[in-house]
This record gives structure tokens, sequence and C-alpha cells, in this order.
């Protein structure tokens, strides 16, 4: 099962390899990983998306506690929590197409932030499925570049993961 | 007073009170071991191979439950540094390594002698640090000794750039340490040992699995005293040898790969386990799936959270250090009136009785060959089970654990986890450092003794005067034994032609060097061997090539799926 686990880990050189390391060392998966400091310019907050049988992600997250360096953890799909990721999308844009992005892009809420003559620069944010369905509804054969930020995540009400 | 980042490292060492570093010179530590010259607190112990270095640390720390130390150059002394740091950290144990580094405006420039050891040694260190400013230097050596010793123990690894090492700042060392993100629980959850309490209480089929973490947390004299109480058999691992008194009616001997018979079937028969400090090692339950097939409550003590539910499903999880939480459970057993069933335990006790009459270790002495299982049945005998024992790996060290009986925790010595060949020798010399009087032998094989041979020079040296007992059957014998079972008798590189006269070899290195070949010498020639009290003897003894260690769990086998030797 897909799970979204969020942690605070000490602003430190190397941090982020101790957590990297950790998933290739004992095998697990890493679908998504993000990372940037918090308010609290001590601490950086991650995001990782992993996938993997109960057992495993019982394994990820005792693992993950267990480094020195994270300060805390918690497994966000556990309980309600929100979920978005930035996608950036270059697309060929020419003649008729142009509309027709412009529209697409209108339906899924994202916003031409670059255009010229022959291309759109398109931002997008939501789900990690809400920017798979925007990929697939556009032509292959117009996709010039996507880059995605890999999800972050936060508690809904009252579930915080703070110091 | 304004110090050198050099001599401020050497003040951490004295305020943690290290008796003994280990450690090898280089151009990165020139100004620490300038200042280690300028006192004499901090005994130094010039090594051959920076690996002995972190060996003979890791022995000195096994042998006294305090945190050995070590220090090695950048580059080259750290990597060769690092199976030394692996083994520890494989065995949990509470270790200091001090690297140098080249200067800071040179990392990442591919300088001279520069490796990123930090990242390299990340995988196999309880933490790692790398130290960019003098002024960090003391609160560092203090976290690294903090992390080494508490929660699980492990090596700890400070790198230090030359730079900083020379730079001036004021001293103060730490009194205190906090870690906001690290605290170990000590005491486990009460409701859980109350649980854990009834469970055995009710247990028909009980059995105690203790491992390393009850020598790691001192915690033998509890473990004993809870196993006497209940009156259940227990069986110690390969790192908890020592846990429990050997000699004693309700030890089943040692469990896993060339466990007991009656260890190995009373695991995998019981109704209820208690495990503590144990981790469920592959060499240990052997397959997982086969393990489960019998139904049974298991209860584990361990401090590390990640150890518990890893391999094998557990009912009653108690995080905490063992000495507390053996401690509560025996508060709460002798609170409460129950007593264990007695009927059923006499009826697994008579079952367990079947199992042991089988005498699953017995083998078949010659009198023209040297039996490997006899010269350690005389070892033992010699040194009233009194000796430290450390070993290398393979035939020779399950031998030793299957033939040596430790009655006391931390005489048993060796790479339980990482299986590391070269071992035995500079753990002894640690050993020997840490008790000058104690007879150390140290158990080995002609193949691994030749790992880390070099540090007979040291052992001159430092007048240590260990005992080695080379089983020398001219074969990597664990290897060739495999090879005998599982791969045709086709003996691929496991012989072992052109070995040095090793008696002569050590009497090169100014040592006493004896070659026994006939069994009715194996016991003159270890007798005279610990009347030498003063001086290291290396003994060879030419064993039976053909000798296979019994019983014997196939990898991914089950423990109840064994293979006994041929006469039983």
């Amino acid at each position: 099962m897909r799970h979204i686990i969020s942690l605070l880990m000490e602003n430190e050189a190397g941090a982020l390899s101790r957590v990297a390391g950790l998933f290739s060392a004992r095998g697990y998966n890493i679908e998504s990983l993000t990372v940037a400091p918090t308010e609290d310019q001590t601490m950086s907050r991650m995001t990782i998306v992993t996938s993997g049988s109960d057992d495993v992600i019982e394994q990820i997250n005792k693992q993950l506690n267990k480094l020195i360096d994270v300060v805390a953890v918690m497994d966000l799909t556990e309980g309600q929590h929100l979920e978005r990721e930035l996608m950036l999308v270059k697309v060929r844009a020419v003649g008729e197409g142009r509309e027709e992005l412009k529209r697409l892009t209108d339906i899924f809420r994202g916003r031409i932030i670059d255009v010229d003559a022959s291309s759109y620069t398109i931002e997008l944010t939501g789900t990690g499925s809400k920017l798979d369905s925007f990929v697939q509804a556009i032509d292959s054969s117009l996709m010039l570049e996507v880059v995605r930020t890999g999800a972050s995540g936060i508690g809904r009400g009252e579930r915080i993961l703070k110091l | 007073m304004e110090m050198t980042g050099a001599e401020i490292v050497i003040r951490c060492l004295q305020e943690e009170e290290v008796e003994y570093l280990f450690g090898y010179p280089g151009g990165a530590v020139l100004f620490i071991y300038d200042e280690l010259y300028k006192q004499d607190k901090v005994k130094h112990v010039l090594v051959r191979h920076e690996q002995a270095a972190i060996h003979a640390a890791d022995g000195y720390a096994r042998s006294t439950d305090k945190v050995g130390v070590a220090l090695v150059t950048s580059g080259p002394g750290a990597t060769n540094a690092v199976t030394g740091i692996a083994t520890a950290y494989m065995d949990s144990i509470p270790m200091v390594v001090i690297s140098g580094q080249v200067p800071t405006s040179y990392i990442g420039e591919d300088a001279f002698q520069e490796v990123d050891t930090v990242g390299i040694t990340r995988p196999c260190v309880k933490h790692n640090f790398l130290v960019k400013d003098v002024k960090d230097i003391a609160s560092t050596m203090k976290k690294a000794f903090y992390l080494a010793k508490s929660g699980r123990p492990g090596p700890v690894l400070v790198d230090i750039p030359k730079d900083v090492s020379a730079q001036k700042t004021e001293f103060s060392y730490p009194s205190s340490v906090q870690i906001r993100s690290y605290n170990p629980s000590q005491h486990g959850d009460i409701g859980a040992i109350r649980q854990a309490a009834q469970l055995l209480l009710n247990a028909k089929r009980p059995m105690i699995y203790a491992g390393g973490g009850v020598v790691l947390s001192s915690a033998a004299s509890q473990l004993t005293e809870l196993t006497r109480l209940l009156g259940f058999p227990v069986t110690n691992t390969l790192m908890g040898l020592g846990g429990y008194p050997a000699t004693d009616k309700q030890f089943l001997g040692m469990l896993g790969m060339h466990g007991t018979l009656e260890a190995n079937m009373a695991m995998q028969q019981c109704d209820v386990l208690l495990a503590v400090g144990a981790r469920f090692d592959d060499r240990v339950i052997g397959n997982v799936a086969h393990f489960a097939q019998n139904p049974r409550k298991i209860i584990h003590i361990d401090i590390d959270p990640s150890s518990i539910s890893k391999r094998v499903k557990v009912d009653v999880p108690i995080v905490g250090d063992v000495a507390h939480v053996l401690g509560d459970l025996l508060a709460v057993l002798h609170s409460t009136r129950q007593q264990p069933d007695a009927q059923a335990l006499a009826a697994w006790w008579a079952q367990i009785a079947d199992w042991r009459s089988k005498n699953s270790l017995t083998y078949r002495n010659s009198d023209e060959l040297i039996k490997p299982q006899y010269v350690i049945e005389t070892l033992y005998e010699l040194t009233g089970g009194d000796a430290f024992v450390t070993s290398d790996v393979g035939q020779h060290q399950m031998w030793a654990a299957q033939y040596y009986k430790f009655d006391q925790p931390r005489r048993w010595i060796n790479s339980g986890g990482l299986g590391t060949m070269g071992f035995g020798l500079p753990a002894a010399m640690g050993v020997q450092l840490a008790h000058p009087g104690a007879t150390v032998a140290c158990v080995t094989g002609e193949g691994s003794i030749q790992m880390n041979i070099q540090e007979l020079s040291t052992c001159k040296q430092f007048r240590l005067p260990i005992k080695v007992i080379a089983l020398n059957n001219r074969y990597l014998g664990m290897v060739r034994q495999w090879q005998e079972f599982f791969h045709g008798n086709r003996y691929s590189e496991s012989y072992m032609d052109a070995l040095p006269n090793f008696a002569k070899l050590a009497e090169a290195y100014g040592h006493v060097g004896l070659c026994i070949e006939k069994p009715s010498d194996v016991r003159p020639a270890l007798e005279e061997a610990l009347a030498r009290k003063n001086e290291l003897v290396f003994l060879d003894f030419r064993t039976d090539s053909t000798e296979n260690v019994y019983p014997m769990v196939p990898g991914g086998k089950g423990l109840s799926e064994v293979i006994l030797a041929e006469d039983l």
C-alpha cells in the first residue's frame, strides 16, 4: 500500500543522505522524496512517499525513528491528511492546439505561467493522481518536459507534526 | 585557556577516562599524535593495521562494559577501519572511532589520502560526525561517547579535518548531553511486563531465549534469577553465551545453525517463548516460515524497537533495557501467588531430557588424529572455564562456542553478526590489556589467523601473553564443510597450500611457537602454554582435516530439520 511519511529532522549536512541511504540499504521503495527547511531554522521537513506491506511500513517507521538526526516521524496515511504536488509541464502549443491546451489547463485549474510562439509552460498542483490524469490528457507527442516535485503532505485539523 | 583541536581531543578522552587508545598515525592525525606524546594518561597501543585497532578496541569494550576507542588517519586509515567498525555495529559494541580528515579547504578536491569517511561509514555506524569547527570538538566528543554507550550501543565515528585539529579555542567539556531526537527508553511498559508474567505463568512448554543484549546490558544475574525462579529451560545465542551459566542444568546449550538438538527442538516446540536481547537472526531460527508452523506466544524484550517484529511477529513487545525490564518482571513475579504449572513443566522437561539423551555434541575421539573438539574441551578443563576466549570465524568458532562452557558473561568474544575473519587476535589484545592477569585464549584457524597475523608484532611490543590456539586443518573448514554437504564435495579454493610454519613464524616475532601433531601431545602442550604466564604462545594444532561441525541446521531450513553427526 502507498504511504506518505512525514518527518522532521535536524538541518545538518548529511541528514538527507542518512534517510536516502536507509531506504536503499534496506531495499525500501521511494516513490518520491521532498525536503526543505521549516520555519524553525534548525529543522527540515521531509515527505516520503513509499509503498510496502504493513510489516515493511512498520519497519520503515522504526528505522527512521532510529536515525539520530530524525526528530519526529508521522505516517500521514494513518489518518486524515492532505497531499499536494506541484508540476511544471512544457507542451508544444501551435495553431488550434493552443486553445485546446488553454481549455484543458483551465479544467484542471492549472495556470499557464510562460508562453512563447510555440509552447506553453503550465503549472499545476494537486494530488499525484490528478497530475497523472493531466499528463494522460495531453497528447504525448506535444509533451516537451514534465517536472514534478513529489508529494508534500500535512495532517488535517489537529494532526500536527511539530516539536 | 585556549587549546588546539588536537589537545581538546585528548582532553576529552581524559575526561571520559579512556585508558587505552588503539591506533595508527598518519598525516591527517599528526597534531593529535603530537598531543598524545605530551601526556601519559591515555595510553596508546600501536597496532600494525587499522582493522586491528578497531577489533582491539572492540575486544576491550566487550570484555569490560566500557567504550572502546580507536584513532586512525584519513583515507586508507579510515577505509582499513571499516571492517572493524561494521563488525562492532553488527554486534552493538560501544565504540568511538576518531579519524583524521584532509584539511577542510581540501575536502572534495580528491586530495592526498582523502576519502568521504562519513559517507563510507554511514551505513555501519550508530552515528557519525564531521567536525568542521574547532568549537564543536568537545560537544561532539561528548555526544559520541553518549551515543556509543546508551540505548542500543554501537560504534560512533568522529571525523576531524587536520586544520580543525590545529585551530584554537577555549576548552570546556560539557557535563551533560541532550539530543532532542534521541531518548532511548530504559524501562519497559509495565502493562506489557504484567502481561508477559501472566503468559509465562500459564505456559505449558515455556522457553527462554537470551542473546547478546543480556551481556551488553549486564543483565546476566537478573536472567539467571528469573530462569531459576520459573524453573524454565534456557538457551543462549552465539552472542549471548555466558549470559546464563553454561554448566547449569536448566541450560540447554547454544541454539541455532550449530546449536544443540535440545535447544533447537525446545525453541521450535515451545508454547511460550521469552526472547531477551536477541533478534531472531537467520543463523538462529533458520527458516522463518518453518519456525512459524508451531504456534507459540512470543514475548520480546529489546532496547531497539526496530528489532521487534522484524523477522518474527511478536505478541508482547517490551521496549527497554534488558536489565531494567527483567528487574521489573522479577518484581511482578515475586508479587504474585501464582506458580508455574508444575505438572506441565515436568512433562516438558521429560521431553527435553529425551532430546538431551541424544547427546548431539558427541564426537568420536581418536588416538591418531587430533580432534578439534578435544582441543577445546581440554582447554576448558585446564583453564577451569575461567579464561577469556576470543575467536575468529569458521568451524573453530563453532567448536569453541559448543565445547567451552562459559559461566560468566563477557568471557566469550567473537564476531557473531558480521562474521569477520581476522577478529580473534586483535580482539584478544584488547581483552588482555583490559585484564592483564587473566588467561586470554584466541581460538582460531589457519585461515583466519592469517588475516591479521601481523598483530603478533603488536603483542610483542606490548607484552601480551595471549595463547593462540590455532586449529589448523589445512582447509577453510566451514567452507569445506558446506562444499561437502551442498556442493558435491567440490572443494573449490578451500584448501590452503603453502601454509607457513606457524611455530617458526611466532618465533620470528619473538614469541613461543609449538606445533602439535599427536592427540597425546594436546594436553601437555596446552599445559605448557598456560604455564608460560608472561609469554605469547602460538599453538599450531594439526587437526583432523575432515572433521565437521555438528549438529547443523542447513541455511534456509527449519530448526528441527537438523543434520546430526553420523553416529547419532
